[in-house]
């Protein structure tokens, strides 16, 4: 490689990941900020953090997302795992519309989604009587839609190292398939299904979209609440939410990493 | 020899394999399929206030079913140029920002890729967390940087290079900006992934052969790089089309997006058959990509 060549490189991968951290960094320094305003410094406060913890509204809304992020994260890794399981299969019924429609939510804007399943609630609601109001249910299934998408992805990664003759070995001595799954090919797959956990969870508990459109009165998430007052200007409360949040998403990312970036199967013939 | 009946549950599997088969088979029918026709009927419909604010499209009237489509939200979106722009604005907004992914993220995957082994978790990670972390609050961060009394005027003021603040949140620049930091992992994640399986014996032959440097990135490299790039750009081109939060927040009144529109729409006209009209023809417009990418995955397989 030539020394020009690398220099380059290496200004735009520097260049890079400043531009992804500079941004987050401001929002951490200035969460301790003691003055108001976001240019101004006015010296070392943790005031913020405090009023953080006396907000009511928000508190609440966090404890909505959370329990929206447990209930979809939990759907969506079993609809998706399944989902991964059925593309592994050699013949598959329809796979083209099911493969088409996996990838769907990957890419889709979500206003589409979040109103076409809005749309969908109300004619249900309007034909059945049921759901009797929008809220924690709704938002639930909407997000174990999107978030299944990407639990597929996860976990069939997972599912390609593996090697399909240990499965047909344990049926050839009788085992049942529910049994071959949750003996065998489960705890093989264990950390994508962990990730994809994960990862349905921290979608859940991002997004706005899909909640703003499926929730319904008294049953707003985190990221509403953040969002209206974001669009009130900037506010170092916010700021301090941020903070806590990309503590805790670093710490979990950081222990889930060393779960899931261990090695995977091996493919067959490699040796150990 | 297997006993039959080993083989004939192979092969069909049982009630588990099929109940494992047909769950989110029917998951995606009933939340993913099903809404996308109630949309497409619903912009056939008529605007009325009540709940659901419009009448659907097919309705009993006396036990006798009736089939009287509402085209008129579909002329309502040609008449009104406003929709028009904000449908091209929308594509412009997003190929100017898949480009701007592209021309820096191209550059740090391949810089990741060639970086030692031992490093390259920790490259990666660094690429994969901002996107664990509230999209919603990395947008947010962008406002106190890009505010008239924000960070970068105050920079800008300080040095000495502006007199007075600059516009600089509000705009289509800011909301271009939005977006290729929001979407730059979803960019970099494939385009590493297909640098990576690039056989290094490929470029030494090259260079054996007398090929320079720049020569064989052009037409070794990138060319077996293609279906990341495509991947990358439409994972970042077809959201970003769509796009709501990003426009809302940093954008302008000047720049509409299509997102917003639909937003607009739904929550403050509540006029809900013209919503899912705008919704149906961004689908209509995002569909080419989508299929495209969809062959690229099928190809992959």
């Amino acid at each position: 490689m030539t020394g020009g060549r690398s220099r380059f490189l290496f200004t735009m991968l520097a260049f890079g990941y400043a531009f992804l951290y500079v941004p987050i960094a401001t929002l951490i320094v200035y969460s301790f900020n003691e003055s108001r305003l976001v240019t101004v410094w006015s010296g070392f406060s943790t005031k913020w953090y405090g009023a953080l913890l006396e907000n009511e509204a928000l508190l609440d809304a966090a404890g909505t997302s959370l329990l929206v992020g447990v209930i979809s994260a939990t759907a969506a890794t079993v609809l998706g795992t399944l989902a991964a399981m059925a593309l592994a299969r050699r013949r598959l019924p329809g796979r083209m519309l099911f493969t088409a429609m996996l990838a769907t939510p990957l890419v889709l804007p979500e206003v589409i989604l979040g109103l076409a399943l809005l749309l969908l609630v109300v004619s249900v609601q309007a034909l059945t009587g049921w759901p009797a109001e929008r809220g924690i249910a709704t938002i639930a299934i909407a997000h174990a839609t999107l978030a299944m998408a990407y639990v597929t992805v996860v976990v069939r990664s997972r599912l390609i190292g593996l090697d399909p003759a240990i499965g047909e070995a344990a049926m050839d001595l009788g085992a049942r398939p529910a049994t071959v799954f949750f003996r065998i090919t489960l705890p093989m797959i264990a950390p994508g299904v962990i990730a994809g956990w994960l990862l349905a969870f921290t979608l859940s508990l991002d997004d706005l979209v899909l909640a703003s459109f499926l929730s319904g009165p008294g049953a707003g998430t985190l990221p509403m609440a953040i969002f209206s007052s974001v669009r009130m200007g900037v506010s170092p409360q916010i700021n301090a939410l941020a903070t806590v949040i990309v503590v805790l998403v670093t710490v979990v990312v950081l222990v889930a990493g060393r779960l899931v970036f261990q090695p995977g199967p091996r493919p067959r013939g490699d040796a150990p | 020899m297997l006993p039959a009946t080993v083989t004939a549950r192979r092969r069909r599997g049982d009630g588990f394999t099929r109940l494992a088969l047909l769950l989110p088979y029917a998951w995606l029918v009933a939340f993913l399929l099903l809404p996308f026709l109630v949309v497409v009927a619903v912009s056939l419909s008529t605007k009325e206030l009540g709940t659901p604010p419009f009448v659907p499209p097919l309705r009993l009237e006396g036990g006798v079913p009736r089939l009287a489509p509402d085209f008129g939200n579909y002329a309502y979106l040609l008449d009104d140029p406003l929709y028009a722009v904000a449908y091209l604005n929308s594509l412009k907004v997003a190929l100017i920002s898949t480009l701007a992914c592209l021309a820096l993220g191209y550059p740090m995957a391949y810089a990741i890729v060639r970086a030692p082994a031992r490093r390259r978790p920790l490259l990666l990670t660094l690429i994969i967390l901002p996107f664990w972390t509230s999209f919603l609050i990395r947008v947010y961060a962008w406002i106190g940087i890009l505010a008239p009394n924000g960070l970068l005027n105050a920079l800008l003021l300080w040095l000495g290079w502006t007199g007075e603040p600059l516009v600089l949140l509000s705009t289509e620049p800011a909301v271009v900006l939005g977006i290729v930091y929001s979407y730059l992992p979803f960019m970099i994640l494939p385009l590493y992934a297909t640098l990576e399986r690039l056989d290094p014996a490929l470029l030494e032959a090259a260079s054996d052969l007398g090929c320079r440097p720049a020569a064989a990135f052009l037409r070794v490299t990138l060319p077996l790089s293609l279906p990341g790039v495509v991947a990358g750009s439409m994972l970042v081109f077809v959201p970003a089309v769509g796009e709501f939060v990003i426009p809302d927040l940093l954008g302008g009144t000047d720049s509409l997006m299509i997102g917003k529109v639909v937003w607009d729409e739904f929550f403050s006209n509540t006029d809900w058959p013209v919503a899912s009209a705008v919704a149906v023809v961004l689908l209509l417009v995002l569909i080419l990509p989508l299929l495209w990418l969809q062959r690229l995955q099928g190809d992959r397989r």
